[in-house]
């Protein structure tokens, strides 16, 4: 098990960058006229922050290990409130995303593999690249642009879209959240869709050429059973470990996509932390993507080992 | 049988009718990538008007065409301003001009950066193999599990908190975004390296007794470069989008100076009455990926047949 010393070494070069920030935890007082320098000794103090870096770390690394990250001094509350606080909106918005781009992703890189070198082939892989090359946050303005500010009249309806938050209203409507979540989850999907289909497609090809699709082709088996039945199975399996590695990926894209589009999630309030250099908050939420990045690390391993036989896992 | 060996025969170039045939072999093949050319040409066509940016561009980008502005920007086509003006009244084409010099510069800057480290870190890890090989290794897990973009906030926001947001010039967004993505490369290079050192020509390399810096830099690296060349140019177009992301969201290129990122970075509250302020830099931005990442598809067609 890797994954225990992996993650110390990330926590002590976190730590280590972030004890870089001038004022450190201490920051937003030292504005502050009425906190003389001998308060801020005493704060230091206090805090144990005139202590040497490496006890430092080792008192964090304590309180880590019993469930605390610390204060946050941006928002007045516990870090792990906090982050909690905004998980269900980061959680809805990639789920929604993960969810779209699974389905259109992989049935792209299907349709496309099935005729390759056609037009539907072609149309898919062309997407692909726009996909892969669009400037995340250009694609939002623009979406932004084209239905929220000035919204799209088409068959005699005119109809715009929320561009910023995740409701209207204080009280839950279905239809609302729906409206607000459709901007962020195509901007958030666009990318995922893009790579997972050119990941299946590829997969796809590959699979087609093995001997035992000849085999259930000379069987005389139709073309389209012989693909859906024999060949997508295998073909997904290297598709679910790039997925999975991917996920993390979508915790931390969520960050622009948040901040443009005034989401209340995780990814908001990590960008709201850094120009206050609120230290515990920084620190917590990278361990947290970290933590999630090696965990799926392992994840990918256990399903691919799991889903092909041929691989070991040991 | 005795046969002398001579130092130097060993690495005596490959006859020169087939090192012809070989490199004839790759142009071929990239050629048949049409969109690859297209990209190409493209990004020499963009590199161009960045490198002589200033006697193409029709004013200065910082310049406040005071005559004309009125405090909203100024449309295309009007006062001779081609693509119009920013919510400040200086020329969107002249600022999309000198954007592009830094855009370009910051990415091939920092691509530059990361390859370096990426192979050095790779050669001596795949190199020496061992204890050696697994602690640079651990290294490149840390980084590789960190994602890239909160790290690069986080790293930009510091250096911005510790002077002031001006500090925040090209030298160091480079050196941020080069020291923190070199790990895919040094993975890259210490794969190769693997397989390379087990060849005979490195066996012979040895006993000729050549020094071991000789060894990976002449005879090793040469071998490996063709996947390199085809991820430093992915990452030409990654660096583009990071930079762009970093100088959008305010921790990049910082303002007065022009980045395809930070022009955008006001044009959303103006995009009722100014679209074209916030299509235009977008529009170059997706231009320039779109056709590295042709280009980069197009090299490794040509290079390495067998990668994908």
């Amino acid at each position: 098990m890797e994954a225990i010393p992996l993650l110390l070494l990330i926590s002590i070069i976190l730590y280590w960058i972030l004890s870089n920030a001038p004022g450190g935890p201490l920051a937003p007082y030292l504005q502050n006229p009425h906190i003389t320098a001998a308060d801020i000794a005493r704060l230091k103090h206090n805090f144990g922050l005139d202590q040497p870096l490496p006890i430092r770390y080792l008192r964090w690394l304590g309180m880590v290990v019993q469930g605390h990250l610390g204060y946050s001094t941006s928002n007045s509350e516990d870090v792990v409130t906090a982050i909690v606080e905004r998980m269900p909106a980061t959680l809805l918005l990639m789920g929604c995303s993960f969810v779209l781009s699974l389905i259109i992703g992989v049935a792209f890189g299907i349709f496309a593999a099935v005729r390759p070198y056609s037009t539907g082939d072609y149309l898919v892989t062309t997407f692909a690249f726009f996909g892969q090359s669009m400037p995340v946050f250009w694609f939002a303005l623009m979406l932004q642009l084209a239905f929220a500010v000035s919204g799209v009249t088409a068959f005699g309806y005119h109809f715009a879209l929320p561009s910023a938050g995740i409701s209207s209203s204080d009280t839950f409507d279905l239809g609302d959240r729906a409206q607000h979540l459709v901007l962020p989850v195509i901007v958030l999907s666009l990318l995922y869709i893009a790579t997972w289909s050119r990941f299946t497609r590829s997969s796809m090809l590959e699979v087609v050429r093995t001997d035992y699709m000849r085999t259930a082709a000379a069987k005389g088996l139709d073309r389209m059973q012989i693909i859906f039945r024999h060949g997508l199975k295998n073909a997904l399996i290297p598709v679910v470990t790039i997925i999975a590695l991917s996920l993390p990926g979508l915790v931390a894209g969520a960050v622009v996509t948040e901040t443009i589009f005034a989401w209340p999630g995780m990814g908001r309030l990590f960008f709201n932390a850094l120009g206050q250099q609120d230290f515990s908050l920084l620190m917590g939420y990278l361990m947290m993507v970290s933590v999630l990045v090696v965990f799926f690390n392992i994840l990918a391993d256990v399903a691919y080992a799991w889903l092909d036989p041929r691989v070991k896992y040991n | 049988m005795a046969t002398t060996l001579v130092p130097g025969a060993l690495t005596a170039p490959v006859p020169d009718d087939e090192f012809r045939l070989e490199r004839h072999g790759v142009w071929k093949r990239f050629r048949k990538h049409r969109l690859a050319l297209v990209g190409a040409v493209v990004i020499i066509l963009i590199a161009l008007v960045a490198i002589f940016a200033k006697f193409l561009a029709p004013a200065d980008p910082n310049y406040i065409d005071q005559v004309n502005w009125q405090g909203t920007p100024l449309a295309p086509g009007v006062a001779h301003h081609v693509l119009g003006t920013d919510e400040n009244g200086r020329d969107l084409l002249s600022r999309l001009m000198f954007g592009a010099q830094i855009s370009l510069t910051v990415a091939f800057s920092a691509v530059l950066m990361e390859l370096t480290i990426g192979t050095i870190v790779g050669a001596i890890a795949g190199y020496y193999g061992g204890w050696t090989d697994y602690a640079l290794m651990r290294l490149t897990d840390v980084f590789l599990s960190i994602p890239l973009l909160p790290l690069l906030l986080v790293l930009t926001a510091i250096v911005a908190a510790s002077s002031n947001k001006a500090a925040l010039g090209f030298g160091v967004i480079v050196v941020i975004i080069g020291g923190t993505s070199w790990p895919a490369v040094a993975r890259l290079v210490r794969a190769s390296f693997l397989s390379l050192r087990e060849k005979e020509f490195c066996e012979a390399a040895r006993a000729l007794g050549n020094r071991d810096g000789r060894i990976i830099f002449r005879h090793l690296l040469p071998n490996a470069v063709a996947p390199l060349i085809v991820q430093g140019t992915l990452e030409i177009a990654n660096v583009i989008i990071l930079e762009s992301t970093l100088s959008f969201l305010g921790f990049g290129i910082q303002p007065p100076t022009a980045s395809w990122g930070n022009m955008l970075a006001n044009a959303e509250s103006n995009m009722a009455i100014a679209p074209w302020v916030a299509i235009f830099p977008g529009l170059c931005i997706l231009v320039t990926v779109l056709a590295i990442n042709y280009l980069g598809d197009g090299l490794r067609d040509a290079l390495d047949p067998n990668m994908k």
